[in-house]
């Protein structure tokens, strides 16, 4: 079908050219089964398009009138106080917390409308933390990644590819017979980064990946990240309480405070002493890094 | 592979008992014994024993707890209560179709099921920890009903309660397999074509939907199966514990937990382990029966404290 992955071809340099300054690359991943014209020609849509979303619990709202959109294959770092409701943007955005006022578009089709199933296979969720009650295996937690694409009751052999596939991306193919609830905190995330992947996404969501590593496995977990954004073009949208981990790597930070986006665009412009002040009401100095990706900053009060 | 094994292992060891009788009804003429009070009792002792079993990884699984159980969620008691009250009112003897008894404590289970049900629903979720807890309370209140019962009713009503709240195997007949066997099995085959879906429950329920699964959907499925599986099954021979909650936990230790496996092996498990239970009963202290109950729980209760020892703070 060359016609079509022309087409997508240029659709993706015309989505390229809109949306992201740092895009050459044009053809959709390898790690697609097979080139979805469908979803290509309409990716000229953003993948997200959230407008006037309110969330709150009982009675207390956390989201408060939040609009953005989201183009295909932004690396995107969501940072602010705690409680400013990071991660329940995150979850709505999910599909995980369904009782939201206002919209929230995922492709064009509003979320609440989509079943689980649906999401699954296109968005991939990654928490903070992860515990599982019954001894499995890493490759059982990679093989539920398959859960929304699977029609039989037993895994495939693409089922098994893609898992070996993904467990190979992170790293934990070697891993793979061990029970999940025995490994270290840096090999279990990556472990449950392999399940996400194994659902296929073209949005990978995570909430505070990191917060529970030391520095060396917060670095490798992000350098896949960046790999699968700039190999596989997947989008990447990452809560956050590191700005200058943020800042290495993402393309577009978003600061949110008191359910509301308080400041959006490169982590250059959204890292300013001031923007510090009034997100996260520390005085900071902010530097440029010496390898010139992006700005860090030393809290000085 | 595991499964296979196993699958091909426990009708084996279920079906022992049965060739062993076979070969004594072949040789004295007493087919009857075997065909009348034999061959049903362990059919049913079959379908009894893989049906609590599957209930038990069922709120295992629903309730990310190995230690719940249908006992833990007192639908047991419950059922023990419905009985208890009929026997109580002289219902003992009436018969329609069913044993009156059976009857009152399918509706006691049922009854236990809409009641812990409606006490931990919240307005779109059914939290597990109230679930749970709703269940145990419960426990102590009918418990404390049933001993209330029995305190004033008199010897011989006192004597069948303590018979039926042992649980045992010897009201089993041709009727009960044909009113519980197709259930079970319809049941069974529905549960092993949704089994994938538990699997990542074990993460969370959070992690469960964004793996696609409609978390509040198969939440109250398989409570509901599952509660009406202990209930039909606990109405015909009374409470019996522990197949729900060792039968699980060995299938885990030999096979892992994955539900696609867990679920089928459990059933054909703890079908094998209730009829081997219940043709010790028969047979220790022949002609003399023992409850069932007293068995499993004494080869269950060590095997559990065996199983604490050794994975202390992995089971939770």
């Amino acid at each position: 079908m060359p016609h079509i992955w022309d087409i997508s071809a240029a659709a993706d340099c015309a989505v390229a050219a809109v949306y992201d300054r740092r895009i050459v690359g044009a053809h959709r991943a390898p790690l697609q089964r097979n080139p979805r014209p469908v979803i290509i020609l309409i990716s000229m849509e953003p993948i997200f398009h959230v407008d006037r979303l309110n969330y709150g619990y009982t009675h207390t709202p956390v989201l408060q009138g939040i609009t953005a959109d989201f183009a295909p294959s932004e690396f995107v770092a969501l940072v602010g106080p705690n409680g400013a409701g990071k991660s329940t943007f995150l979850k709505v955005l999910a599909g995980l917390l369904r009782g939201y006022k206002g919209s929230v578009e995922f492709y064009g089709k509003p979320v609440a409308e989509l079943s689980s199933r649906d999401l699954a296979r296109r968005m991939a969720f990654v928490p903070q933390e992860t515990h599982m009650v019954f001894p499995f295996t890493v490759k059982d937690i990679v093989m539920m990644g398959r859960l929304p694409h699977r029609t039989a009751l037993f895994d495939t052999r693409r089922d098994a590819e893609r898992a070996q596939e993904a467990m190979e991306l992170t790293d934990t193919a070697g891993l793979s017979k061990k029970v999940f609830s025995e490994l270290s905190g840096g090999e279990r995330q990556r472990a449950v980064l392999a399940s996400a992947l194994a659902q296929d996404p073209e949005v990978l969501l995570l909430d505070e990946p990191t917060v529970y590593l030391d520095l060396k496995h917060q670095i490798q977990f992000y350098d896949i990240l960046e790999r699968l954004n700039a190999e596989r073009q997947m989008t990447i949208v990452s809560v956050t309480h590191d700005v200058n981990l943020a800042a290495r790597y993402a393309h577009r930070m978003i600061a949110i405070r008191g359910g509301l986006f308080v400041a959006d665009g490169s982590p250059e412009d959204v890292l300013t002493p001031q923007h510090l002040y009034e997100i996260f009401e520390i005085t900071a100095a902010v530097f440029k890094r010496p390898d010139g990706r992006g700005n860090y900053i030393i809290p000085t009060a | 592979m595991l499964c296979l094994v196993v699958l091909l292992i426990t009708p084996w060891i279920g079906s022992t008992p049965v060739t062993w009788r076979n070969v004594i009804a072949g040789v004295s003429p007493d087919r009857e014994i075997f065909l009348i009070a034999r061959l049903p009792r362990i059919l049913f002792g079959a379908i009894a024993g893989g049906a609590l079993a599957v209930a038990g990884v069922l709120f295992q699984a629903i309730l990310r707890n190995s230690l719940a159980t249908p006992f833990t969620l007192g639908i047991s008691t419950g059922s023990s209560f419905g009985a208890v009250v009929a026997i109580w009112l002289g219902l003992g003897t009436v018969v329609l179709g069913v044993p009156f008894v059976s009857l009152a404590a399918f509706v006691g289970a049922f009854l236990t099921i809409l009641l812990v049900f409606f006490i931990a629903r919240t307005r779109n979720a059914l939290p597990t920890f109230t679930l749970l807890l709703a269940g145990v309370t419960l426990n102590f209140v009918f418990g404390a009903l049933i001993m209330f019962i029995h305190f004033a009713a008199n010897f011989t009503q006192g004597y069948m309660m303590t018979r039926w709240t042992m649980g045992s195997l010897d009201t089993a007949d041709m009727n009960a397999v044909m009113r519980t066997a197709p259930f079970v099995i319809a049941c069974l085959i529905a549960l092993i074509w949704i089994s994938g879906q538990f699997n990542p429950l074990a993460g969370g329920e959070e992690w469960a939907a964004s793996r696609g699964v409609d978390v509040r959907r198969l939440k109250r499925t398989s409570y509901f199966i599952g509660s009406i599986l202990t209930g039909a099954i606990t109405a015909f021979t009374g409470p019996i514990g522990f197949v729900d909650l060792i039968v699980p936990h060995a299938i885990r230790l030999v096979a892992g937990p994955d539900h696609r496996i867990l679920i089928p092996a459990s059933f054909f498990l703890g079908s094998a382990f209730l009829v081997l239970c219940d043709t010790a009963a028969r047979t220790i202290f022949a002609p003399t029966e023992i409850p069932v109950g007293v068995i499993t729980a004494l080869i269950g209760g060590p095997f559990f404290i065996v199983l604490l020892r050794r994975k202390r703070g992995e089971l939770w």
